[in-house]
């Protein structure tokens, strides 16, 4: 059974198709970096992964079970745009709040754990509008990483990350993967994606041009994929 | 169950937490209202009868007024950094997520409201607590009606850019059966007539309005959030 299963999924915004029949699968413990450019259905088809919206047509199955499945959606990590983390409360106080909305046993020391794990144990009570940029991208892999769950959606996580958050979310994806995670990333950082991918996707226009395993050649030469399946 | 009313608890605390430290909405909604009871005192002769007959209804309109600030920010606090986000991706249900915000912004809204009674007493020469624990009762009933709907509405235009325009547009037309019992019963309330006979019907219709609208807005709320 596959971790991530998409068939046939499509999107309609009005009468535009954000995405045209999308098939793909991400085995336990692949990592699948779905590229393309802005515009082509990355942000939407994790999104709708995530069960924050419901395909048009065709079904997303996370471990099986439908995303929005209470029991499913303690499985997903979710990291967006936005961090979504909430300004005016402490470090502590938001990675506690969710740690109790996924009913973790011991909700604070779970936030206090991973604090740590991403470098901001000092900072615990510090309200989150005083932290710096990356400060506060650190607590947001935290929030995603929290619940320890077993399917990573991640959309553009690289983006705009200091030094340091790279180092952190590349190390917290690498332990993921190596304890049979699965991972899901949309990716404009080609080199990043490729060095943790097994398999890769790209979307052209909502629809799946090339979706296979990741190659040397691709590593070698990131804009391979997009020369050879994409718009050039 | 108990793990239904954690989530709820936990979404009520953190509204609450998050506003008391930055006191937007509540301290808007509470000027507001006070400003508004203050105009209205000077285009009204406080020691006239009519004042006071009409009084009930001009508090409740105040209250529902000052009350839509509140409930715009419920579900707006959640777009800065994509909150919103991370609470539809986290395992509770839409129902736990609403019933918290509510119980957050009838907790603002009953301390708006509490402020601004004796003001308002004070401006139009009124004495409310004549029959305190009826009109506390007709009180609850009413910012409930208002809560659910509200909350409810805020969930609605969460997400277009006119929210604060559209949540009183679309709140009050529905609110109305319910702002017309309470404004009814605080009428008489505060003229010094009890519930009885006569006004009974206004209260059984705000209990209604409160139960049906609740469990419409439990039933619906996943649908509105998510689609």
């Amino acid at each position: 059974m596959s971790a991530v299963a998409v068939d046939g999924v499509w999107k309609f915004y009005g009468d535009y198709p954000a995405l045209r029949d999308v098939r793909l699968d991400a085995a336990a413990g692949a990592c699948l970096a779905l590229i393309g450019r802005n515009g082509a259905g990355k942000t939407t088809l994790l999104r709708i992964m995530a069960g924050f919206s419901r395909p048009g047509r065709g079904e997303v199955r996370i471990c099986g079970t439908a995303p929005r499945d209470t029991a499913t959606r303690r499985r997903i990590g979710f990291l967006g745009h936005g961090i979504s983390v909430y300004d005016e409360l402490s470090a502590i106080e938001n990675l506690t709040l969710f740690a109790r909305l996924y009913g973790l046993q011991e909700p604070r020391q779970a936030a206090a754990e991973w604090l740590e794990r991403t470098g901001l144990e000092r900072v615990a009570n510090g309200l989150v509008r005083e932290f710096s940029r990356g400060m506060r991208q650190r607590l947001a892999v935290a929030r995603a990483f929290l619940h320890n769950p077993s399917v990573l959606l991640l959309d553009e996580p690289f983006t705009a990350l200091d030094d340091r958050a790279i180092a952190v979310l590349q190390r917290l994806l690498r332990e993921a993967l190596a304890e049979g995670k699965t991972v899901v990333m949309s990716t404009h950082q080609l080199r990043e994606a490729l060095e943790l991918a097994t398999d890769v996707a790209l979307l052209n226009r909502g629809r799946v041009a090339f979706a296979g395993p990741r190659t040397a050649e691709m590593v070698a030469d990131p804009g391979f994929l997009y020369a050879r399946y994409g718009e050039g | 169950m108990t793990g239904f009313l954690r989530q709820v608890a936990v979404i009520a605390a953190k509204d609450l937490r998050a506003e008391l430290r930055t006191k937007e909405a509540i301290n808007g909604s509470l000027a507001f209202s006070l400003v508004i009871l203050l105009l209205f005192s000077f285009a009204f002769d406080p020691t006239g009868d009519t004042t006071r007959e009409i009084s009930g209804g001009l508090l409740w309109i105040v209250f529902a007024f000052a009350g839509t600030l509140i409930l715009n920010r419920s579900f707006a606090r959640e777009l800065p950094n994509d909150c919103l986000d991370a609470l539809i991706a986290a395992p509770i249900s839409g129902a736990a997520l609403f019933l918290g915000k509510a119980i957050a912004n009838y907790v603002l809204l009953l301390a708006m409201e509490l402020i601004s009674l004796p003001v308002f007493g004070i401006f139009y020469n009124v004495r409310w607590t004549g029959q305190f624990p009826e009109l506390m009762l007709v009180l609850l009933l009413g910012t409930w009606a208002l809560t659910v709907l509200g909350t409810m509405t805020s969930a609605l235009t969460v997400n277009i850019r006119l929210r604060e325009v559209m949540l009183p547009l679309l709140t009050y037309p529905v609110l109305v059966p319910a702002l017309m019992g309470a404004m009814q019963l605080t009428m008489a309330l505060i003229a010094g007539k009890p519930i009885d006979a006569d006004n009974v019907m206004w209260l059984k219709m705000l209990i209604g309005f409160d139960v049906i609208y609740t469990a419409v807005s439990l039933v619906l709320v996943e649908t509105v959030l998510v689609g």
